[in-house]
């Protein structure tokens, strides 16, 4: 099992003095799904941040698909698909429009976007004439699976979900789940799902990573975090979270 | 109305001369002295009636005397004229040793021509023997008035302390006004303000007694008012004569010559009287005194007005136009340049609106030196006026784009240029396109000072409307202006339908 992502010693701070991350350490598996779970000023949006680039450690070094993050950031990043909470789809662009942007500018031909836009379309559940209707006409569930096939539709080796979900109703959560887990088991996609909800963790993930205070509680296979807290805020967490 | 028309049409062949391209400039300046002997002779005239009819009266004598007469009237003021003159944009127009002493030259003890000229010799200017009449300020009062209380000169007001003086507004203001005057002749009268067109009337209806005056207003016969002597010498001479730029040539300043101490005060009230009362044109009452003093041969043939609301329109346009766009790519160029870093942001907009609070006389008169007067001038002030909206809005846009999508788009891996193009233009376009409409429909109002500086457009009606007095003439100005500022929102919130989608479209 090789590593999709890799961070070494990463230290980062946006105050002086007061570190984000400290000395963070961890490897992602490719094609599984990687779930950060902590709770808000923990350093976990920070740590997703780091792999695409969108934040620099100040120290430590990150590799990502074997290598340092390159100089092309462009290329790179097309690489990565990103989702985050609220979709954040353009409110100018039609859904399909939306989902087909960087196939347009990759070059794609015009039956190869129509193609693989019904194809997203349908593994998200969603209606066909989503396509030509603009975000804002969509419930904010639909616009959430609109965001997951932007992500997508490159055929991503990589895909960084930032609270994707969090946004959502209950029950429209569920649903959203079962499509993402049949997509990611269908693509083999690796995944790093980022989350204060160790509930949408165990459920999607297959490794946890758990952070607090800008350094990792714990980071094993979901099945043996369960089993076997690391320490007292690991087990906490669980308990108040999962009963 | 002939008069307008006339000098409408003579006054577009200034246009085929507009600076702006530096290949013209080079070009002129090659063949400079070749062509002098060519050149027209440009003839200002400011604002008001007067200076209208003394203008008229001059280019007709140097046309009389084989000159070709370039005729830029109506300027927006004695700044104007005066920079224009300074800066080689004109060569003559008619000016007041009072107001050359205490507006232009800030030097109020120098009042004679000759000691004028001295002053003005450093600067390649110089002033002609003057008219003949004093147009200075003067206390006025019905004639009925001045003989039943025997009123003669100024300080016979004293005796009459309850008399109703009501004077203009800037006259009770001003320390040279009825501050000081009332204080030389020891008056003590209360006074009032009023406007100064509503002056004559009120007087006429017997509700005030005194007001101040022009002493060669038209009205002053006409309502049959009698003019108080100023026997202290208060108010300042207000000489009128030509000021003349030093290279005028000595044939143009014979042809001048007739004119020298020819016209006094009454001819000129009379001549003023014939404008505002008789409705007749500048140039036919130039012309009629001339042909009955011998001057000119020729009957003066004025052509018509018709046909020109079409040209006036059409140049407003070209105004706007020209100037709005300009302003669209000036000012979404320096948004695009400036929004990423919020120094420059604030640092361009602040400029920019600095722009806006110079006062529009001002900056045209500040522009007389580099850009000299016409349609340059005016499309440039008109560009900086309309650059705030478009600039503001723009760069507002740009900036407040939610964090989120800003995220987005660069973590899916647009390049900037990219960016720009699918992202941040097209969520700034509603906003910028609001601030383009604002600034158009501001260009078209305010394209109406163009006729300050000549460069034509719907201006000039209302300039010289306003200088008449004459409210359809006004109107045929101002109520094309607001067709066109009305037409141009529905245009507008055509293009935004057509262009934007409904959700993105503000209220």
């Amino acid at each position: 099992m090789s590593d999709c992502v890799r961070l070494t010693d990463v230290w980062k701070s946006y105050v002086p003095g007061t570190p984000v991350l400290s000395g963070v350490s961890l490897a992602l598996p490719a094609g599984k799904t990687t779930a950060i779970v902590g709770e808000s000023g923990s350093g976990k949006t920070t740590l997703l941040q780091l792999v695409n680039a969108l934040e620099s450690p100040d120290s430590g070094t990150v590799t990502v698909f074997g290598e340092p993050i390159p100089k092309d950031r462009v290329r790179f990043r097309r690489r990565i698909g990103y989702s985050v909470q609220g979709a954040g789809l353009f409110p100018h662009m039609t859904n399909g429009a939306n989902i087909s942007l960087l196939a347009r500018l990759e070059g794609w031909s015009a039956e190869a976007i129509r193609a693989r836009i019904a194809e997203l379309l349908e593994e998200m559940g969603l209606p066909e004439d989503a396509r030509d209707r603009y975000p804002a006409e969509l419930s904010g569930g639909q616009q959430q699976r609109v965001g997951l096939c932007r992500a997508l539709m490159l055929r991503p080796e990589l895909l960084l979900l930032d609270e994707p979900f969090s946004a959502v109703d209950p029950i429209t959560r569920v649903g959203i789940y079962e499509k993402f887990l049949q997509v990611q088991a269908q693509q083999g996609v690796s995944a790093l799902l980022v989350t204060h909800d160790m509930r949408e963790a165990v459920k999607l993930a297959q490794m946890l990573v758990i952070v607090r205070g800008g350094e990792i509680a714990q980071a094993a296979p979901v099945p043996e975090v369960l089993a076997q807290p690391a320490n007292d805020y690991v087990a906490e967490l669980l308990r108040g979270q999962l009963e | 109305m002939k008069g307008v028309g006339q000098r409408s049409i003579r006054g577009n062949g200034r246009f085929r001369r507009s600076r702006g391209l530096l290949l013209g400039a080079v070009i002129t300046f090659a063949s400079f002295s070749a062509s002098l002997a060519a050149e027209p002779i440009r003839i200002a005239s400011k604002n008001f009636n007067e200076s209208y009819i003394l203008s008229e009266l001059m280019a007709q004598l140097l046309e009389e005397a084989g000159f070709e007469v370039e005729r830029r009237f109506g300027l927006g003021g004695t700044l104007i004229c005066f920079e224009a003159l300074a800066a080689g944009e004109i060569d003559l127009y008619a000016e007041y040793t009072g107001t050359l002493s205490q507006v232009i030259l800030g030097s109020p003890e120098v009042t004679e021509p000759e000691a004028l000229n001295t002053l003005l010799a450093a600067r390649g200017l110089e002033v002609l023997d003057p008219f003949g009449f004093n147009n200075t300020y003067a206390m006025v009062t019905p004639r009925a008035v001045a003989e039943r209380l025997g009123l003669v000169r100024v300080g016979d007001l004293a005796d009459h302390p309850d008399l109703k003086v009501v004077v203009s507004h800037e006259f009770v203001e001003r320390e040279d006004g009825w501050p000081g005057l009332a204080r030389a002749y020891g008056l003590t009268s209360a006074v009032r303000g009023i406007e100064h067109g509503l002056a004559y009337q009120a007087i006429a209806e017997g509700s005030i007694d005194i007001t101040d005056a022009y002493s060669t207003d038209g009205e002053l016969a006409r309502y049959d008012l009698t003019m108080l002597e100023d026997d202290l010498g208060y108010f300042p001479e207000y000489l009128a004569l030509p000021l003349i730029r030093q290279s005028l040539p000595a044939a143009a300043r014979d042809a001048l010559a007739p004119l020298s101490e020819r016209i006094d005060a009454d001819t000129m009230q009379a001549l003023n009287a014939e404008v505002v009362f008789a409705k007749r044109s500048f140039a036919d009452v130039a012309n009629d005194y001339l042909m009955n003093e011998g001057l000119v041969t020729a009957r003066n043939v004025g052509g018509g007005r018709r046909g020109e609301l079409a040209a006036n329109t059409w140049r407003h346009l070209q105004l706007t136009f020209a100037a709005v766009l300009s302003a669209v790519v000036v000012g979404v160029g320096l948004s695009l340049a400036a929004f990423r870093q919020p120094l420059l942001a604030r640092g361009v907009t602040y400029v920019c609106g600095l722009m806006q609070t110079i006062p529009s006389i001002a900056l045209l008169a500040l522009f007389i030196p580099i850009l000299g007067i016409g349609v340059v001038p005016a499309i440039v002030a008109l560009f900086l006026y309309s650059l705030l909206p478009i600039l503001r809005n723009t760069l507002t846009a740009l900036t407040t784009i939610d964090p989120t999508l800003k995220r987005v788009a660069v973590a899916m891996g647009l390049s900037r240029r990219e960016e720009l193009r699918f992202v941040y233009l097209p969520l700034a376009l509603p906003s910028m396109f609001a601030g383009i409409r604002t600034a158009a429909v501001i260009s078209i109002g305010t394209a109406t000072l163009a006729a300050f500086i000549g460069a034509g457009g719907l201006g000039d009606p209302i300039v010289t409307g306003l200088a008449l007095n004459d409210t359809s003439l006004i109107l045929e100005g101002a109520v094309p202006a607001a067709a066109l500022a009305v037409v141009t929102e529905l245009l507008f919130e055509a293009l935004e339908r057509w262009l934007i989608p409904a959700h993105m479209r503000g209220s």
